[in-house]
């Protein structure tokens, strides 16, 4: 057994996906590739995207790869990190605007 | 900064080099060759077409010394082209297929004979002459502030290597200040009128700064109009992307980073079969500072010298250097990996 549940080499694996569901797998990076192409939203702009994702859904596959795809791309730190506090910033306030059910529930039940 | 050389690394070797990049994942078979690689898209061996670009080596030094640089220039390397081997060179472009002069360093401008082989080149009638200039050496010494006058008196097609439009990434590659050196010399050119015509043309040069490769070229060249014109009105023609070859300071850098190994699966994995037939050793001589050809500057620098009896630019004979294989190690992979890279950036 692994030592960790995350191998970083995994991530070079990932296209073998196929090998166990051909038609599902190659489908999805079908979709993949469309989704990232250039489209009203440039590549750079959705690679922008998918880095903030990749920190909300903490992936750290996607967080190799697309600060890579970054650095490929000649985006800057500062955009990176900007993007990264987008990210956060949504992910905070979606545990924060709950606070709003916690308030109704709160005034609610008490007197 | 010292150079390999000069600090006395053991990567100064270049036995040492080749050994390492025959080692590892491609002694394990974890990766295929470079020639195995050719070997697989049937296109080995690997042949030039007729020599277009004459790529001349005018010495190993610099003004610079850049973290990633593949020759290991730096102002503590002595190795410069004599007066003697420029003429060698001269008479051989006179008869040779080539319609391109490539000079390259170091900085060629520091070889005390420079202008003269520059003026010989013209007198010649060579169809295009590029000089590789590190832009800081244009103000390093008061002796070389008239060089974007002479290049433009010349003609010369000027290729500078700028790896960002900002100062922080730039710096931390070819050194503190550069950035700035560099923007004041680019502005410096483009009053002569470089950049902003076709008959003076200005090529800016993009190596990634780390261990990554270089993204689209038409893209991260509308970042660089964009950015260099609103930030400092800066014109120039096209971008070239080069990819950063695993040799020399950059390997050593890949090296004590521990990135070598997933840099070395990166080219691979990126392999373009498209790119074989374009690479610049297909078109291109490389001509070292003591007049020994190579099939380019990185087998110069790994001092991969041509296969064949002509060896040195004294007994040049093209009919049978058309006829060679050319030399591989795993450093190629460098060349066709994406979109390809060469000296003329993207080749695909």
């Amino acid at each position: 057994m692994e030592k960790t549940y995350y191998d970083p080499s995994d991530l070079k694996k990932f296209g073998k996906i196929v090998e166990w569901d051909e038609e599902l797998g190659n489908k999805f990076f079908e979709y993949y590739s469309a989704v990232f192409a250039e489209g009203a939203l440039s590549a750079r702009e959705k690679s922008l995207i998918a880095l903030a994702v990749a920190h909300v859904i903490q992936c750290p596959y996607c967080i190799d790869a697309y600060t890579g795809d970054g650095l490929k791309r000649g985006i800057s730190q500062e955009e990176m990190m900007e993007a990264l506090h987008v990210g956060a910033a949504i992910r905070g306030g979606a545990s924060l605007v709950h606070g709003v059910q916690m308030m109704n529930k709160y005034n609610k039940l008490s007197m | 900064m010292k150079s390999l050389q000069e600090s006395k690394n053991e990567l100064a070797d270049t036995t040492k080099q080749l050994e390492i990049l025959s080692s590892g994942p491609f002694a394990d078979g974890d990766l295929p060759t470079f020639a195995k690689k050719l070997e697989m898209s049937k296109q080995f061996p690997l042949k030039p077409k007729a020599v277009e670009i004459f790529q001349v080596n005018m010495g190993y030094m610099c003004n610079q010394t850049c973290a990633h640089c593949h020759v290991d220039a730096g102002p503590d390397r002595k190795e410069i082209m004599s007066k003697e081997t420029m003429e060698l060179c001269l008479s051989v472009l006179q008869k040779s297929s080539a319609h391109t002069l490539d000079l390259t360093g170091g900085a060629p401008e520091m070889n005390p004979n420079f202008r003269w082989f520059v003026e010989e080149a013209v007198k010649l009638g060579v169809n295009d002459i590029i000089v590789r200039s590190n832009l800081t050496i244009i103000l390093a010494n008061k002796k070389y502030h008239d060089l974007p006058e002479f290049f433009a008196k010349n003609r010369l097609h000027v290729v500078s290597s700028l790896p960002y439009y900002k100062k922080d990434k730039t710096d931390k590659q070819r050194g503190e200040g550069v950035f700035d050196k560099s923007i004041c010399a680019l502005q410096m050119l483009n009053e002569q009128g470089y950049g902003k015509t076709v008959s003076l043309k200005l090529d800016l040069v993009y190596n990634p700064a780390g261990a990554f490769l270089p993204g689209d070229q038409f893209g991260l060249e509308q970042n660089f109009k964009k950015a260099l014109k609103q930030d400092f009105g800066i014109d120039f023609n096209n971008l070239f992307t080069i990819t950063n070859m695993p040799i020399s300071r950059f390997l050593e850098y890949l090296l004590r980073t521990n990135n070598y190994e997933d840099y070395m699966y990166t080219l691979v994995e990126a392999y373009n079969p498209a790119a074989v037939k374009n690479v610049m050793c297909t078109n291109t001589l490389s001509v070292g500072w003591d007049g020994f050809l190579y099939d380019c500057d990185f087998n110069q620098m790994l001092n991969l010298k041509v296969a064949g009896k002509t060896k040195h630019i004294s007994e040049y004979d093209e009919k049978l250097l058309n006829e060679r294989e050319i030399i591989l190690s795993q450093h190629c992979y460098g060349c066709t990996a994406g979109a390809g890279s060469s000296c003329q950036g993207a080749v695909v």
